[in-house]
């Protein structure tokens, strides 16, 4: 089978700042450049898409010379930070967005499901909004009223198909927007994030039809995502865009290896993602200034072997007074995001004030979780858990990987899933004034 | 390292370069959409509205009492012998679709920037959507306006003469949809980098209505503004309106043949700015 996708050097500039009366100055700038039929001189400042440096130049490069090629019927992985260039590509596939330089050459439909419900509109009912959707997608009526049961029957929400879809909740809007979709039959299908929403067992619907879609229909599929596991079970093959650039291309499981390299180089600090309201969300009363995973003797891992002893250190700074301190720490599932296992320790019962730092450091004695990889979760908060005082880094470190142990105890297969208790404590909890340090 | 060779490749996305890259064969593959959209702007305008339908009724009527008071009663402006009330109506609903198709299509990309950005289909669907449902709103008014003729014609007013030229109004119809959607996409192409042609096409359309014999006939009008008024492409076609409901006004095929032309003019340079722009707004707008 020959390619389906070909992307050849594309490119994409992107101002900074406002759009406002200096865009006519550019303008005019750029047009007397093309008189005189010299190269737009604007296309010569820009800067690799670095988020969290500040640059000299007010155009970065979104994309920067990205290469690659999907084969015809493969599953195809795109993954990469916020900001990494993920969403630009797609729109540039979709045509959306047109590229500054270089071209893609395709084969045959596309559809993007960019993101699910576009088109919707809230008045008109769930019948109506399938076929407005679907066209919006590009089917003719015939085709949307020959799929209309099944799309129906797929997305499960069949009882309130006459209903507006204004008085639908957010998962059933997704049911039903993923369903005309995946009952698209393009040759092409992008899917970006869709399975954000929805309950674990329809992303497992998703993901399996996108499955079959390839699989059973030849079709090519291009999934984005964050969620790693779903890549790894899905795709065949994946690339990381990294501040615009191309990371890595090849296959998923050694792509994914580099991925987690590239995460496990994050050290967090105070500063760290603070703009991302995904992965790293507070007000900014306490902040984490550090966070490790360590084994027993502090050497900074994160592969573990089951029945092992992990630590957790962290370190944090107050900045506005706050009611005591909790830390959190919890494992996630790498699917579903569900919460596996959960530590939670009282740091502090007083008053904290601005300037106070401190260290804490908690010891698992016994790893008890199944091979796999875990995304892991880490907050501070005070004791009422008021959103208002949060700091919370959600899948922002690299993952917690663990491998088979020589102790086979732990890994037995038939152990219920789920959320369950595990043993931990508490080895270390200092809290120091550098005010009244400063003082003394 | 391709495998492919040349020709087996159904689409290439390049950056944007040359003006005259249409894409009107994808408009007629979507015209199933085009109608969709029409079913929903038809469905969706009037859904939790007690009087649904209806306020395209009241609108017109409203205006047309307005502006018989107004123009007719107290400013006394001649309405060329014709009842008042019909002459204000026809005016008011033949001008009433232009304006609307021009409003209405000159906001294109920022009403729909939300849509645009996600999926792609030809960009000139959504304009051409909304000249074809306005003129559902324009069937009924027109409706309307002829129960109002009927009425006075039956009572046997002297004044209306309604005319074989009643056959023009579908050409009428073509020509100010035409002008409508050529403004208003010319002014939505320009508002996705310079916002400011928004707030202008607001009191443009209302300056230009004066400059349009919608209030008053083109014989009360001293000879030396005359030129102004009749380079307004839309005098002929309002005139000739009037004047097959009417029978009052003039009919000069000069006139309507220039509406004509300015019309396709204009309809190509915003068919070719619309066609520019709708490759790059996703950055700007």
């Amino acid at each position: 089978m020959g390619a389906a996708i070909k992307v050849d050097n594309i490119s994409k500039l992107y101002r900074l700042g406002m759009v406002g009366n200096r865009t006519i100055v550019e303008d005019i700038n750029r047009l007397i450049a093309r008189i005189r039929g010299k190269e737009n001189p604007y296309l010569k400042v820009g800067e690799t898409n670095q988020r969290n440096t500040k640059g000299n130049s007010d155009y970065v490069w979104a994309l920067k010379d990205i290469n690659f090629e999907v084969e015809e019927g493969q599953r195809f992985g795109i993954i990469g930070k916020n900001g990494a260039g993920k969403s630009t590509l797609l729109k540039i596939l979709s045509r959306v967005a047109g590229p500054t330089t270089g071209s893609v050459k395709l084969k045959g439909r596309v559809a993007s499901l960019l993101e699910v419900g576009t088109g919707f509109h809230p008045e008109l009912t769930g019948r109506d909004n399938v076929f407005l959707n679907g066209a919006i997608l590009g089917m003719t009526q015939e085709e949307i009223k020959g799929k209309f049961d099944s799309i129906v029957d797929f997305s499960g929400v069949e009882r309130y198909v006459d209903t507006p879809v204004k008085r639908y909740s957010s998962g059933m809007y997704v049911r039903l927007a993923f369903a005309v979709a995946a009952h698209l039959e393009p040759e092409i299908l992008i899917v970006d994030e869709v399975l954000a929403v929805g309950d674990a067992e329809f992303q497992k619907k998703c993901l399996g039809k996108m499955h079959d879609v390839s699989e059973k229909e030849g079709r090519t599929v291009l999934f984005v995502s964050h969620n790693l596991q779903a890549i790894r079970n899905l795709c065949q093959k994946t690339v990381i865009l990294n501040n615009g650039e191309l990371f890595a291309n090849g296959n998923t499981e050694q792509v994914l290896r580099e991925y987690n390299e590239l995460s496990r180089d994050i050290t967090i600090k105070a500063d760290t993602e603070i703009n991302n309201s995904i992965n790293r969300r507070g007000k900014g009363r306490v902040r984490f200034t550090g966070i490790n995973l360590t084994d027993e003797k502090g050497n900074r891992r994160y592969k573990f072997e089951t029945g092992e002893k992990i630590r957790v250190s962290i370190t944090f700074e107050i900045f506005k007074e706050i009611e005591g301190l909790t830390f959190i720490f919890a494992v996630l599932s790498g699917l579903s995001r569900e919460c596996l296992t959960l530590f939670e320790y009282a740091l502090s019962n007083k008053k904290m004030m601005p300037g106070q730092k401190g260290e804490a450091i908690i010891e698992i004695p016994h790893l008890k979780i199944k091979p796999g990889e875990y995304p892991l979760y880490f907050e501070l908060t005070d004791l009422k858990y008021n959103s208002y005082a949060k700091d919370v880094i959600d899948d922002l470190t690299a993952p917690l990987e663990i491998t088979e142990g020589k102790n086979k105890a732990y890994s037995d297969d038939n152990k219920p899933s789920g959320y369950f208790k595990m043993e931990s404590n508490i080895i270390q909890n200092e809290i120091y004034d550098t005010n009244q340090l400063t003082k003394v | 390292m391709s495998k492919t060779s040349q020709d087996e490749w159904t689409l290439e996305i390049k950056p944007v370069s040359g003006w005259f890259h249409f894409h009107l064969k994808d408009v007629w593959r979507y015209r199933d959409l085009l109608m969709m959209f029409v079913r929903r702007d038809f469905v969706a305008v009037y859904k939790q509205t007690i009087l649904g339908p209806f306020w395209f009724f009241l609108q017109p009527i409203l205006t047309t009492i307005t502006f018989t008071v107004v123009f007719g009663n107290i400013a006394r402006i001649s309405t060329d012998g014709i009842p008042p009330l019909l002459f204000y109506m026809s005016g008011i609903v033949s001008w009433g679709y232009f304006s609307d198709c021009l409003t209405r299509t000159s906001s294109t990309f920022i009403t729909n920037a939300n849509i645009f950005g996600k999926v792609y289909f030809p960009r000139l669907v959504s304009p051409l959507s909304n000249i074809i449902s306005l003129l559902m709103k324009f069937g009924i008014q027109l409706f309307l306006f002829t129960c109002f003729l009927l009425y006075y014609w039956m009572n046997g007013s002297t004044n209306v003469h309604p005319n074989i030229y009643i056959l023009l109004t579908p050409y009428l119809l073509i020509l100010m949809a035409g002008l409508g959607l050529g403004f208003g996409i010319i002014v939505s192409s320009l508002t996705t980098k310079y916002r400011d042609f928004s707030f202008l096409v607001g009191f443009g359309v209302q300056l230009l209505m004066y400059a349009t014999p919608v209030i008053y006939p083109l014989s009360a009008l001293p000879e030396k503004y005359k030129w102004i008024v009749l380079a307004n492409p839309m005098t002929a076609i309002i005139d000739t309106f009037r004047y097959a409901f009417l029978g009052a006004g003039t009919f000069n095929p000069g006139n309507l043949i220039y509406s004509s032309v300015f019309m396709i003019v204009t309809l190509s340079i915003g068919i070719l700015m619309f066609n520019r722009v709708e490759k790059t707004f996703m950055d700007t707008v």
